[in-house]
């Protein structure tokens, strides 16, 4: 199976990759941004078919190491 | 003062830390491969080393945080044992949650490698006793993530239990957000745990120990802990 882990900053931490980023967009002229913040997508591929399992396996990646939950917060997607 | 430096892939200032705790407790350390599973028996003092284990990948020091020795140097500090986590070893020790709060990118966005002023907050700990309170001591620092933050309630912790250490300040000692190098939060350069056994902070004292260095302003770090150990021997 197919799987995404999507980690991102939690709102309040200062992000300055993504005010950089941000930066840069609004000095290449693509209008209409208001802000950007920068994260993490990891592209995993389950073995097995069972989807509650997988998710319960990426829960436990995220927690153990994907994340740092003390400044980032994740998302899990298994798609069958 | 029995002290063990951990080695992880990619660590650089392994050897500068073995030879500034050689130079000032008169005992080399034990040098701990990562994949150890003990540390050596009656060793006072744990030193986590700067540099860049596993090449930084995923988030400073995040891969390190989850090493075998690891376990062992938790439950060393969980029995009072010291801990100096610097650089890259500061940012190893919050991954393991020895400390907390995180250390984000700097917020220039710049690696930075220059001298930083730091006023040491107070004197009454074993990494701070070989200075004074509010003196000021010039230490060297190298890093691109060295900008600590924490939670309001982490920080309000911190400052209220006299746990920030070291702040970057200016030359006579004066909180400015010029000389704040990494624009870290409340200015801060070092901090301890709650039992005040384990310290993490940026800069690297261990490269300000010798005369031929051009400063010798680290010495005090390494003294106190020599000090301290034998006091409590």
């Amino acid at each position: 199976m197919k799987a995404r882990v999507t980690v991102t900053l939690k709102s309040g931490i200062l992000d300055p990759q993504g005010k950089a980023i941000e930066g840069a967009l609004k000095s290449l002229g693509v209008e209409g941004i208001a802000s950007v913040r920068q994260g993490k997508v990891f592209d995993i591929e389950i073995a097995g078919t069972d989807k509650a399992k997988a998710e319960a396996t990426l829960k436990q990646a995220a927690d153990k190491l994907l994340a740092n939950t003390v400044i980032e917060n994740y998302r899990v997607e298994v798609s069958g | 003062m029995k002290s063990a430096v951990l080695v992880f892939p990619g660590i650089n200032r392994e050897r500068d830390m073995a030879r500034a705790l050689t130079l000032i407790s008169g005992r080399a350390p034990a040098m701990v491969w990562h994949a150890e599973t003990a540390l050596p028996a009656g060793t006072d003092l744990v030193v986590i080393p700067g540099g860049f284990s596993y090449g930084d990948y995923l988030r400073c020091g995040a891969i390190a945080a989850r090493a075998p020795i690891m376990d062992a140097v938790r439950a060393h500090a969980d029995k009072g044992g010291l801990v100096l986590a610097i650089c890259n070893g500061f940012q190893i020790a919050c991954e393991a949650g020895l400390l907390p709060g995180a250390l984000m990118r700097n917020a220039q966005l710049k690696f930075i490698c220059h001298d930083a002023y730091l006023r040491v907050e107070r004197s009454d700990t074993p990494f701070s006793r070989g200075y004074n309170a509010g003196q000021v001591i010039r230490v060297p620092v190298a890093h691109g993530e060295g900008n600590y933050v924490a939670d309001a309630d982490t920080l309000a912790r911190l400052e209220g239990e006299g746990r920030v250490l070291y702040r970057y300040v200016s030359p006579d000692g004066a909180l400015d957000p010029a000389w704040n190098i990494n624009g870290a939060i409340n200015a801060i350069a070092g901090i301890l745990n709650a039992r005040g056994n384990v310290l993490g902070m940026m800069p690297h004292p261990e490269n300000h120990v010798e005369a031929s260095m051009g400063c010798t302003d680290g010495r005090g770090l390494f003294a106190g802990l020599v000090a301290h150990v034998a006091r409590a021997a």
